[in-house]
């Protein structure tokens, strides 16, 4: 209990502190000053603080009710198209084709008139009522149908890796209306506030944080209550549940719900962040790669997921950059080796016995509990 | 068909595997406040048995009456939990991560729904019950260790403590003193009787010695159905008894 309170008071400063620390650096010293901050970190930060809230979402049904979820980069893709079509309309007639409503992509597919789905979208609000509802809504039928009729272990990880990319297959298409291959991209400005300049950046930035902290503390309170010990009785033993009552899917899809949201969210803050969202969003090596964060960090620990977000990312950035025909190779082998050596992640090292509420077991690594749910 | 007194009557149940019969024309009545033991060789159907009251498998024939009215067969296993049927499986299950006092919590009858867990503070009332059923598992010391820590004789005790906290109507115990130490086993016959006083328990068992220790009505089932029904001194000594333990 006392480390788990440590451990969250840690990652709150550290999200928070850390951001409002980079920000106030980056706007107030000038370009000169050795303490300024350049507005790619600011960028760069942003982005891996969604990666953090994508990893958040994963982590709650991957570590607290053994969903190993291999389509979650879906949720957050549709989050970054719901804000996407929000900043395509803000754009307005200064796109290329000057058209007041119609973005330019349509234009150029030669549409005349903007698709019903498309109504709503000038309005921010509209939008971010969708980057809720969207996920959520596609999340609840999927995991009624799935929880539903039992569906389980490596079948559903497939079949959210099958969703996943039938996403990315229709979102190709031209006539969907989303910008094809190409997506949505050329965002000017977002609530009025312009993209390019290094105060909206920062505040995004800022943005992002608060939102991870405040889905960092549900989950918490969501995992830490009465429902969140129902959870991990599920992962661990379901059909003992059901003896006692429970029914484990509406518990699952409850939690699956709320995760898919958390993951939208992470999507529409992103979009802003890298002035692009296109189908690549939904390929299903995006989702592995979020599950590899949870595994890097520690699976059940929620700041873990933070954690293992961040650092596999900046070692991404890092390696992208210094020999990038390695990045493949040294991402899969640190799963070998976290799971090998760290089967509790990096925050395992900071816990001498399985103190953290709820986490798993010592002796079974990520991987092994996968490979246990794919056998069972 | 109604009677006041029978708690549990199987009827004729059947339920086959890939044309092997687990289960043949069983037919099985309990009494309100009985204790039963239900003995047999292996394969003789009584995890079938167990399996079918608590709707894990639905049989091919027959009805399973709770009561006067409800036939279980038609429930699943959340709904027939609920009616107050409570199961101890033959190796003990447990929520390992979890501490040995929220184990009791999931288990204690109350709302099962998602969002009356999300909301739920543990009551006072709740804290009493789970305090007492720590004591009567003597588990009392242990109430904050995690429940993979506890020997396998501990979990077999929780899990009773389970099933009491469920404040079940009929429990079905199976194998409950497996893998036990001889004190451990005695220990197991007290808690069981203590149980008994209040619900009707129905103990699957292979231990002979515990089955007598229990001293109770026993059934000994064979192939699918029931073969001799009495005490344990009238189905030692029932001439098929011994042909069916003894002959092969």
């Amino acid at each position: 209990m006392q480390l788990d309170r440590t451990t969250t008071a840690v990652t709150l400063v550290c999200v928070l502190g850390g951001s409002a620390l980079l920000a106030v650096s980056n706007l107030l010293y000038p370009a000169t000053s050795v303490l300024h901050v350049p507005d790619f970190v600011i960028s760069l930060v942003g982005k891996y603080l969604c990666y953090a809230i994508l990893a958040l979402a994963v982590d709650l049904v991957w570590g607290y009710v053994g969903i190993l979820t291999l389509g979650h980069a879906a949720f957050f893709a549709l989050g970054g198209y719901a804000m996407g079509m929000y900043l395509m309309r803000e754009i307005g007639a200064r796109g290329v084709y000057a058209n007041p409503t119609l973005p330019d992509f349509m234009i150029f597919i030669g549409w005349n008139k903007l698709p019903w789905y498309w109504y709503g979208f000038d309005h921010f609000l509209f939008a971010l009522a969708m980057v809720v509802l969207v996920p959520g809504v596609l999340a609840g039928l999927f995991g009624w149908f799935a929880f539903r009729s039992r569906v389980s272990g490596v079948y559903l990880s497939i079949i959210t890796q099958a969703l996943t990319y039938a996403l990315l297959l229709a979102f190709f298409r031209n006539d969907m209306g989303f910008g094809g291959n190409n997506g949505m991209t050329d965002f000017k400005d977002i609530l009025g506030f312009p993209l390019n300049r290094e105060s909206t950046s920062a505040g995004l930035m800022l943005i992002t944080a608060a939102v991870l902290s405040s889905a960092f503390l549900l989950a918490r309170a969501i995992t830490h209550s009465r429902f969140g010990r129902v959870l991990v009785a599920v992962r661990d033993a379901e059909a003992r549940t059901r003896f006692l009552g429970y029914r484990p899917e509406s518990y699952k899809l409850v939690v699956w719900v709320v995760s898919a949201v958390i993951a939208g969210i992470g999507g529409a803050l992103y979009v802003p962040q890298v002035g692009i969202i296109n189908p690549s969003e939904f390929a299903p090596g995006n989702s592995i790669e979020a599950v590899i964060w949870v595994a890097v960090g520690g699976r059940g620990t929620l700041a873990g997921a933070i954690l293992g977000a961040i650092i596999v990312n900046l070692g991404k950035t890092w390696l992208t950059n210094a020999l990038p025909e390695i990045w493949l190779f040294a991402f899969g082998g640190l799963f070998i080796l976290v799971t090998l050596f760290l089967p509790r992640g990096i925050i395992g090292l900071f816990a001498a016995r399985p103190a953290i509420r709820g986490a798993p077991e010592a002796e079974s690594s990520a991987a092994e509990s996968a490979a246990r749910e794919v056998a069972g | 068909m109604t009677n006041g007194n029978l708690l549990l009557q199987l009827d004729g149940v059947s339920v086959s595997f890939d044309g092997f019969k687990a289960l043949n024309e069983l037919s099985l009545a309990l009494e309100s406040g009985e204790m039963r033991a239900v003995i047999g060789p292996n394969g003789a159907g009584k995890t079938t048995m167990m399996d079918v009251i608590t709707g894990k498998t639905k049989p091919d024939a027959g009805r399973v009456m709770f009561g006067d009215d409800t036939d279980l067969t038609r429930l699943d296993e959340s709904a027939i939990a609920r009616l107050g049927i409570g199961r101890k499986f033959q190796r003990p299950t447990v929520f390992e991560p979890l501490s040995v006092r929220d184990n009791v919590l999931l288990a204690l009858d109350g709302d099962r729904s998602p969002r009356f867990a999300l909301w739920a503070r543990e009551s006072l009332d709740e804290h009493a019950r789970i305090e007492e059923i720590l004591r009567t598992i003597r588990l009392g010391t242990e109430r904050d260790r995690p429940a993979t820590e506890l020997s396998h004789g501990q979990k077999q005790w929780l899990e009773l403590g389970m099933l009491i906290a469920q404040d079940p109507r009929l429990l079905l115990v199976d194998e409950p003193v497996a893998g036990m130490t001889d004190a451990e086993t005695e220990a197991t016959a007290d808690l069981l009787r203590e149980i008994n006083h209040t619900r009707t328990v129905v103990v699957v068992e292979h231990d002979m010695a515990f089955v007598r220790a229990l001293g109770v009505k026993v059934t000994v089932l064979h192939e699918g159905s029931v073969l001799a029904e009495g005490s344990i001194d009238q189905v030692q000594n029932h001439p098929r008894v011994i042909e069916v333990y003894l002959g092969r």
